[in-house]
């Protein structure tokens, strides 16, 4: 057994019949099932485990929990895993950070020799100019930036999220907590019970043989509940409005994490104490440690933490390690008694702490100082409730003031007391909030006292306020004195609090000697806001399971068997081609295609009203629109802005069926809805989102209408169903179609709707008698080419959220006679200014040359005028086309413009008398 | 995350619901352009109580009336948007 591994313990948590092997920067060393990375190092003699972030000193254990600073490692691809934490595992490969080029041997020390202490700034103040230099600066300075290595090609992963409704959940598994959670179960609460270590027991977990055996009898009773889920190696990250909580779940298994976000009736907040470190020269060498963290490592792993101690205590559990480090055969040479005004001055040492001086100007020989002088509350989750903890000097820890009803707080976190005075708190509070979950009258649960604790911040000497940041009290002193007088700002200058631990090390000792040189006390030195998450977690975590529904048509199994190829369009995968869309257009142009459209938006309006409805959400007029006929309309949110358009039809007299665009057939709905319940409820219109129940095919080309008269009674013949009307009727054997004769393409066409379980039925029907006329199926990427071929614009592709229905061409709908209508106002205040860009076709003097979508359009002097919104080759005129949104002044047919093109060059294009750059009369469509 | 008691389906969690801000009564078409541009673009955004719309688009479809602190988040009164207040 290695020197530093001890004889068996009573708590220990390591299983000396698995031995555990893994890899230390490259060689093999050993631990047991249970240790944690630090442990098992320790156990190794390992003392350095990282360098620090701005002066690359050596740093051992400090806390050995969760939040130590100084131990945060590589594990395999995964940076910053915190290694006092993590339980060591086989075949682990585990490199320190922030060491190049080696832990022993570390070049970046030269900081230290250089500047001896950067001031805080240094790095603003001093490379700040000549700004052409900062990209030279940054680049070996990121060489010197701490944390680990992103594997870019990391191995995609398993996350997971879990929504959970309990009525009492109790955030921390020590005493109080555990104590809490049986109360609330026995008052009929479902309890959720998490705890942040691999078990519960918090600090009883490394306590004497009185501490171990309450844990035992506390720990059973948990365990026998069975409305008590225990969640250990789990935090609670985040409170939120109206209790909404959220739980980071870490070890499961099959999944790397887990989010669970719960709305409780009650949440108990049962966080404990973390011990805080005291600051004086030398307090970041290795071999200066937490009292909490020498209890850690001798009780619960077994490891001897060093072989002569000086030990500086100022409480019960600072006095208990003294009993701990000598039943591990540790020579503690020296106790410096803080309430007897005895301290540590100074730490010696280079690579680990060789001598320690006390406050009575003696020096002791040893390798180990352990410093117990004070505890901090973690009172993230009360601040995040809105309370704002009130410092208390006797117990020299912030303690909650106000919580709102449904968040109560108990153990450490709200006083001091024994093991059983810390139960019987639980107890009450547990109790207390299993009755307020039941809605009955919130009644005070008796306070604990708050304790007794010498406020120990700093000595007479300077050292490490954050040991993960690098920040002195001298920096925070200066800092105070070069004017950051206040918290907030110190904290942004110095970057205190802003490293991987989050201030749960280092904040109080910050506000303290920040207020020490501000000259008020901490009391009237506001901390820094806690903001959710409270402990690290991973991105994966928050996004969870990739799950993206989509939707599909009832054609979808023809289009995969004939070998589309798939785009996702809003949430619907649609035919983007099969193959060649500049032949499925030449088709279209040439003989008949059909396209399967059933994505298009479908709302089945019903009611005597509808027409005033129309009238209201359309720019446009629709008093008269006889039963048969279908229009064009466009609509605008209140600020004049384009939000959608498409075609309404009247099937019957109190019928109709209005088309929005793919994409906008939600909030169409919404809009809709809304209009005909805050605006006119009086109105008689009802309302039917019929998006999926008709599968829509539009049969396009030439020689569509030969088609269609094979499968239909309805009469097709231009003089009774002329362009922009609709007929009802049987199509292909199916009853109940009804048909429209519009065009995005600008081809003659009819848009065919059946019931949707008809879909594939009509498809295969049009296919089949189609087949001598070469119907072709084509998809999205035809039909946009045409459409850009007509210039028919995409409402949110050449319109965006800025784009008043002015400078897009359809003026001549804008009806601003109509008494109102939904952008009336915003529209006639747009007419009256007119600056508004304008949507314009345009065609590059090089027809060769198809710009990207979204390459700028520049004006003589370099400025951005405009952007091309559509553009493609056109296989129909043999050239580039193109859609731009351009400013108003460059918007006449004629005028040239340059589009800076995607590598760097600039081409030279034309603007168009109209949109349409084929068949600008429209006679194609109304053949 | 905010739970709101929907007069019609329960409590719901606030991801159900869309936010449609304070409820401002529309001025009349003809009322000046300041007076629309006061109400398009300029909200109160003020503390205490308020009374805001929201529509409970993943659940009865519903448009409800909410009072709402600012402060607080505390939701006092929550009823359809055409039940009288």
């Amino acid at each position: 057994m290695s020197q530093h591994r001890l004889g068996a313990r009573p708590g220990e948590v390591i299983d000396r019949d698995q031995p555990v092997e893994f890899k230390w920067n490259g060689k093999t060393v050993r631990g047991f099932e249970g240790d944690t990375i630090a442990s098992a190092l320790a156990a190794n003699g390992v003392r350095v485990f990282s360098r620090s972030f701005k002066y690359h000193r050596p740093r051992g254990i400090l806390t050995a929990t969760y939040h130590d600073p100084n131990v945060i490692v590589q594990v395999g691809e995964d940076p910053n895993v915190r290694g006092a934490h993590q339980r060591i595992e086989a075949g682990m490969d585990v490199r320190s950070q922030n060491t190049w080029p080696s832990l022993g041997f570390d070049v970046k020390t030269v900081n230290r020799l250089v500047g001896r202490f950067l001031s805080p700034g240094f790095y603003y103040k001093t490379f700040i100019r000549p700004q052409s230099l900062w990209p030279t600066y940054a680049k070996v300075l990121s060489r010197f930036a701490a944390g680990g290595d992103v594997d870019p090609n990391h191995a995609p992963a398993n996350f997971d999220h879990r929504y959970a409704h309990v009525d009492v959940l109790v955030a921390g598994g020590g005493p109080a907590g555990m104590a809490a959670a049986i109360a609330a179960a026995d008052g009929g609460a479902s309890v959720m019970l998490v705890e942040e270590e691999h078990d519960l027991g918090g600090h009883l977990r490394y306590g004497n043989s009185q501490d171990l055996e309450d844990l035992r009898e506390l720990k059973t009773s948990v365990m026998t509940r069975p409305n008590i889920e225990v969640l250990t190696d789990s935090v609670v990250s985040g409170r939120f409005d109206h209790n909404w909580v959220s739980v980071v779940q870490r070890t499961i298994g099959h999944v790397e994490e887990r989010l669970i976000q719960a709305r409780v009736g009650a949440l108990v907040v049962a966080a404990g104490t973390l011990e805080r470190p005291y600051v004086f020269e030398g307090n970041d060498l290795p071999g200066v440690m937490l009292s909490t963290a020498v209890r850690r490592l001798i009780n619960l792993h077994a490891v001897k933490p060093g072989d002569r101690a000086v030990v500086m205590t100022s409480n019960e559990l600072g006095d208990a390690a003294i009993t701990d480090l000598e039943s591990a055969g540790v020579d503690v040479t020296k106790v410096l008694d803080a309430r007897q005004g005895e301290t540590v001055v100074k730490v010696s040492g280079g690579r680990r702490v060789k001598t320690v001086a006390d406050s009575s100007g003696n020096t002791h020989r040893a390798d180990l100082l352990v410093m117990a002088a004070g505890w901090t509350t973690p009172t993230s989750l009360l601040n995040m409730a809105g309370d704002r903890p009130k410092y208390s000097p006797e117990a020299a820890r912030y303690l909650p003031l106000q919580l709102p009803d449904n968040v109560m707080v108990t153990g450490g976190m709200a006083g001091s007391g024994s093991t059983n005075e810390l139960v019987d708190h639980g107890s009450a509070t547990g109790a207390e909030a299993a009755r307020r979950t039941k809605g009955e009258e919130p009644q005070p649960v008796p306070k604990l006292r708050p304790g007794i604790q010498p406020e120990l911040y700093r000595s007479s000497t300077h050292g490490f306020v954050d040991y993960s940041e690098d920040v002195t009290s001298k920096d925070l002193i200066s800092a105070a004195r070069e004017g950051y007088d206040s918290m907030e700002l110190a904290k942004r200058y110095t970057t205190v609090g802003m490293g991987p631990v989050q201030g749960k090390v280092e904040a109080v000792n910050a506000v303290a000697i920040h207020g020490e040189a501000v000259d008020n006390s901490l009391l009237e030195t506001a901390t820094t806001t806690w903001r959710p998450p409270y402990a690290p977690i991973r991105l994966g975590t928050l996004a969870g399971r990739k799950y993206e529904p989509v939707r599909y048509s009832a054609i979808q199994d023809w289009h995969e068997a004939y070998g589309y190829t798939p785009i996702l369009a809003g949430q619907w995968v649609r035919p983007d081609h099969y193959g060649d869309p500049a032949a499925e257009v030449n088709a279209v142009r040439n003989g008949v295609g059909i396209i399967d459209v059933s994505p298009l938006g479908k709302i089945d309006l019903r009611g005597t009203d509808v027409p005033r409805l129309l009238e209201f959400v359309y720019v446009n007029k629709w008093s008269r629109l006889d039963v048969g006929k279908v229009r064009y309309g466009v609509m605008c949110a209140e600020d004049g802005v384009i939000m959608d358009d498409g075609v309404t039809g009247r099937l019957a007299d109190d019928h109709y069926m209005m088309t929005t665009t793919s994409s906008g057939a939600g909030s169409v709905w919404n809009w809709l809805d809304d209009w005909l319940q805050t605006g006119f409820p009086s109105w008689d219109v009802r309302m039917t989102a019929v998006t999926d129940g008709w599968t829509s095919i539009n049969v396009a080309g030439p020689r569509s209408r030969e088609l269609v008269s094979r499968l239909t009674d309805i009469d097709l013949h231009p003089g009774s169903f002329g362009y922009m009307e609709v007929r009802t009727g049987t199509v292909a054997g199916i009853p109940g179609c009804f048909v429209w004769r519009i065009g995005f393409t600008g081809e003659l066409s009819y848009e065919i709707h059946s019931p949707a379980n008809h879909g594939l039925e009509l498809w295969e029907a049009l296919l089949r008698a189609g087949h001598d006329l070469g119907v072709t199926p084509f998809g999205l990427e035809a039909q946009r080419i045409m459409r850009l071929e007509k210039g028919h614009f995409i409402v949110g592709q050449d319109t965006d959220g800025l784009s008043q229905a002015h400078g897009f061409g359809v003026d001549w709908a804008i009806k601003m006679d109509k008494p109102d209508f939904a952008g009336k106002p915003e529209l006639r205040f747009q007419a009256e200014h007119g600056e508004y860009p304008r949507l314009v076709a345009i065609q590059t003097l090089d027809p060769e040359v198809v710009p990207d979508e979204a390459c700028q359009i520049i004006s003589e002097t370099g400025g951005i005028i405009g952007r091309v919104t559509s553009s493609r080759m056109s296989p129909t005129l043999g050239r580039s086309i193109a859609l731009a949104q351009v400013e108003h002044t460059s918007a006449a047919p004629g005028t040239r413009i340059n589009i800076r093109l995607t590598d760097g060059k600039t081409v030279t294009a034309s603007v168009l008398q109209q949109h349409a750059h084929f068949d600008p009369d429209g006679s194609r469509l109304r053949a | 995350m905010l739970l709101i008691q929907c007069p019609h389906c329960g409590d719901r969690n606030s991801d159900e619901f869309t936010f449609n801000g304070e409820i401002v009564p529309r001025p009349d078409a003809d009322a000046d352009p300041a007076t629309w541009r006061r109400y398009l673009y300029m909200k109160s955004n003020g503390d205490g109580w308020q009374t805001e719309r929201w529509f409970h688009v993943s659940g009865c479809r519903r448009f409800l009336r909410v009072e709402r602190n600012l402060d607080t988040n505390e939701i006092r009164d929550v009823r359809d948007y055409g039940d009288p207040s």
